[in-house]
């Protein structure tokens, strides 16, 4: 088992993915596929500051995570990979890779636009739409904060967007 | 107390941020504006920056976070990098806050320093004391 977790959460590394999901699958690193990020040391400086005890950070732009994608598959260490946002997870989807696999909807909190789905999610029409392309890919989608909390499921999260 | 001074903000997660506002005004008579609490809960990360924002009202200003990292720290770094007159203070507890409002008035670096200090004194372990003779627990 190489990745424990593909999970989208706008917040990226923060304490719901370090202690609440750390603790549950007790990752060696943390691989973060986000563009803007992997150009920004700074920010990638900040965001090392809430890594666990010996628990490693690895950022990476989206072309660089799709070269990668395959062997990170087959790597036997532990690690947990984040995006923040559905688009750059469908992406990754897009190569087929994760046909079959399970991505998990972290959160997408509430910004100008959105609309609320769950507490932790919220999503506007090209979220929605992008959700519907990575079901349509064969990945198993839900929805859940935490390891403890209850699975929404894609079909759930559509729905009620609808309504 | 007057609302004249540097401004606090405490962004935290879920209730802790209103909590400690909350405490710090059972304790201390303050006005409103002295501190303000702002909870991550349901914001996203540009609209919990854009709310911290909002509660600087422009004023000197110091953001306390309760970590030094996640969303509430993120914002707060991210707030200062492109706002003057504004600082962070990580890991808030209720002895800094008290200590914020009492002291408001000084120069911003002092205070910074001070608040600190007096937050990392006010956190003390007291140990289990040892069991005393004649105690039914030693006996059994």
């Amino acid at each position: 088992m190489a990745i424990l977790l593909f999970r989208v959460d706008e917040r990226l590394i923060h304490g719901q993915v370090v202690v609440g999901w750390g603790n549950e699958l007790h990752p060696d690193s943390i691989i973060v596929v986000d563009d803007e990020l992997a150009a920004s040391e700074w920010e990638q400086d900040l965001y090392r500051l809430g890594l666990g005890d010996g628990m490693k950070a690895v950022f990476l732009s989206a072309g660089g995570a799709l070269e990668q994608l395959d062997s990170m598959l087959g790597d036997t260490s532990r690690s947990i990979l984040l995006t923040r946002d559905i688009t750059t997870m469908l992406r990754l989807a897009n190569t087929g890779l994760l046909r079959d696999r399970e991505v998990n909807i972290g959160g997408l909190h509430y910004a100008p636009g959105r609309d609320a789905v769950l507490p932790y999610v919220y999503l506007d029409d090209a979220q929605r739409s992008a959700l519907t392309s990575l079901v349509a890919e064969g990945v198993h989608v839900n929805a859940r904060d935490l390891p403890g909390g209850r699975k929404v499921s894609a079909k759930r999260l559509l729905r009620d967007g609808d309504e | 107390m007057s609302n004249s001074g540097v401004r606090g903000i405490v962004v935290a997660h879920g209730a802790m941020a209103t909590g400690l506002v909350d405490a710090v005004r059972s304790i201390a008579d303050i006005e409103d504006d002295v501190l303000i609490p702002v909870s991550n809960r349901g914001l996203s990360p540009q609209a919990l920056a854009d709310s911290v924002r909002e509660a600087t009202g422009g004023a000197t200003a110091i953001v306390f976070t309760d970590l030094p990292s996640g969303s509430c720290g993120f914002a707060a770094r991210m707030l200062i990098r492109n706002t003057s007159g504004v600082a962070v203070v990580c890991g808030v507890n209720l002895a800094m806050l008290l200590d914020f409002v009492t002291n408001r008035d000084m120069d911003i670096d002092p205070l910074l320093e001070r608040l600190v200090s007096r937050a990392r004194a006010s956190i003390q372990s007291v140990p289990v004391p040892a069991p005393r003779h004649g105690d039914p627990a030693v006996q059994g």
